[in-house]
């Protein structure tokens, strides 16, 4: 580990620069608590490490005139935590990320970093999935924007190009009548990776779903958007026939692995029965309740 | 390759010193900077024992970089004890015998106190929550969590 070299740029253009001509040894620093990991181990000697955290866009949480969000890639989950509107506006989105990791994760940890980290059991993915997230990446060729579900591409690859960096999500307006919601399924109550994990966000009007969105978890090689389990809400009155359905449409979307944390039969049990539970907090949530 | 020159704050000192690229802020406070009451667990995130504040945000310090303390505020147990006199956590800790072996205790006392500063009127559950990545294998946590609840309502009465 002796050819490391270590850079905290101010702006974007200088990170971009030096992430692009550094190649594939090049690794993005912002929380860290994926990264140190893995250079403790041994499983990655980056060549260059870009540390982002200096650069305002990164670590900026605002709130946008039409009622969005956007916050930085950086941002930690204490940090999103602490801001007086987003948890109130995107509870389940909230819960997820802070869901990651111990108090001392949280003061670093990002939903950035969780997202270009791309494990599939990641717990902010499938919430920000479900919210319908967009990331903004700049790379050498410019900007572009990605859906959330379209970033990661297998388990610790992403979709970005060579030289990308993400640099914030957006989170779209509310419409009233609107809540979302995360749950995981751990064999423990804390501190543990998600055998399954369920997003689900959603608006209610006059007591019939208007506008639902799904996001699963630790399911498959990547976190899933489903369409067919919100197709299975929207129309309905989020009776038992819908939930079954929906829930049907998660098992359907289970493409699991067989590990110590649960069996795809386990797995594919609890992505329908997730759903449910989900579902009913998230439509609680757009109740006021 | 040439080492980088960090300058930094430590428990309320300006402070400078070099550091390798890779090397973790856990690694330079025992060996740069000879304060080695931060403890090395488990080098990974998950056991606390390395806790710090950086600019009053607790953190691992296995799981930063040295090079990012550049122009920051780091605090570590070494500051916890003010002008000779413990920090009530500290007396509190000892009085309630809320420690064993010691190798988890600075990091818990770290956490605690950051705790204490957010939520000086934290529940049983609000501590153990804050507390879960502060690994113990001795106590069993009970006397930790009570040691904590009694600072902070010593603390809330000595502030009226």
């Amino acid at each position: 580990m002796t050819d490391i070299r270590y850079v905290a740029p101010q702006t974007l253009d200088e990170a971009v620069g030096a992430y692009a001509a550094a190649g594939s040894a090049a690794r993005i620093l912002a929380g860290g608590t994926d990264l140190l990991v893995q250079m403790r181990s041994g499983a990655v000697q980056p060549g260059l490490i870009v540390d982002i955290k200096k650069i305002k866009e990164l670590t900026a949480v605002e709130e946008l005139s039409d009622g969005g969000f956007r916050f930085g890639a950086a941002v930690p989950g204490a940090v999103l935590a602490e801001h007086p509107h987003f948890g109130k506006i995107w509870p389940g989105v909230l819960e997820a990320v802070n869901l990651i990791g111990s108090t001392q994760v949280q003061g670093r940890a990002s939903a950035g970093g969780n997202l270009c980290n791309a494990s599939p059991a990641g717990d902010s993915v499938p919430a920000m999935i479900a919210a319908g997230a967009v990331v903004t990446v700049q790379g050498p060729s410019g900007r572009r924007e990605l859906k959330v579900e379209d970033v990661p591409a297998a388990p610790g690859r992403t979709n970005l190009k060579p030289g990308e960096i993400l640099v914030f999500f957006t989170l779209p307006p509310r419409p009233p009548g609107s809540g979302d919601a995360y749950l995981r399924m751990i064999p423990r109550t804390e501190m543990d990776i998600a055998v399954v994990g369920c997003g689900v966000s959603l608006t209610l009007k006059d007591g019939v779903c208007t506008h639902a969105r799904v996001g699963l978890g630790a399911v498959a090689p990547t976190a899933l958007l489903v369409a067919p389990a919100a197709q299975a809400l929207i129309g309905s009155r989020l009776d038992d026939a819908a939930l079954n359905a929906a829930a049907n449409a998660c098992r359907a979307a289970c493409r699991p692995i067989d590990d110590k944390r649960g069996t795809i039969a386990y797995r594919t049990q609890i992505a329908g029965v997730l759903l449910k539970r989900t579902v009913k907090i998230a439509a609680e949530r757009a109740q006021g309740k | 390759m040439a080492k980088l020159h960090v300058s930094t704050t430590v428990n309320g000192e300006p402070l400078e010193f070099l550091c390798e690229p890779f090397e973790t802020m856990l690694d330079a406070l025992r060996n740069q900077l000879a304060l080695t009451g931060s403890k090395e667990g488990c080098a990974s995130g998950d056991c606390g024992a390395c806790s710090i504040t950086l600019d009053d945000r607790l953190v691992c310090s296995c799981l930063m970089l040295a090079a990012e303390a550049e122009g920051r505020e780091i605090r570590t147990i070494e500051g916890m004890a003010r002008g000779g006199r413990l920090h009530p956590l500290q007396e509190k800790f000892l009085e309630q015998a809320a420690l064993q072996c010691g190798i988890c205790t600075s990091g818990m006392l770290v956490a605690s106190e950051a705790l204490l500063r957010k939520n000086p009127d934290p529940s049983e559950e609000e501590v153990r929550f804050w507390l879960a990545g502060n690994l113990c294998r001795c106590t069993g946590y009970d006397k930790i969590v009570r040691a904590v609840l009694e600072t902070a309502t010593e603390m809330r009465e000595a502030a009226q």
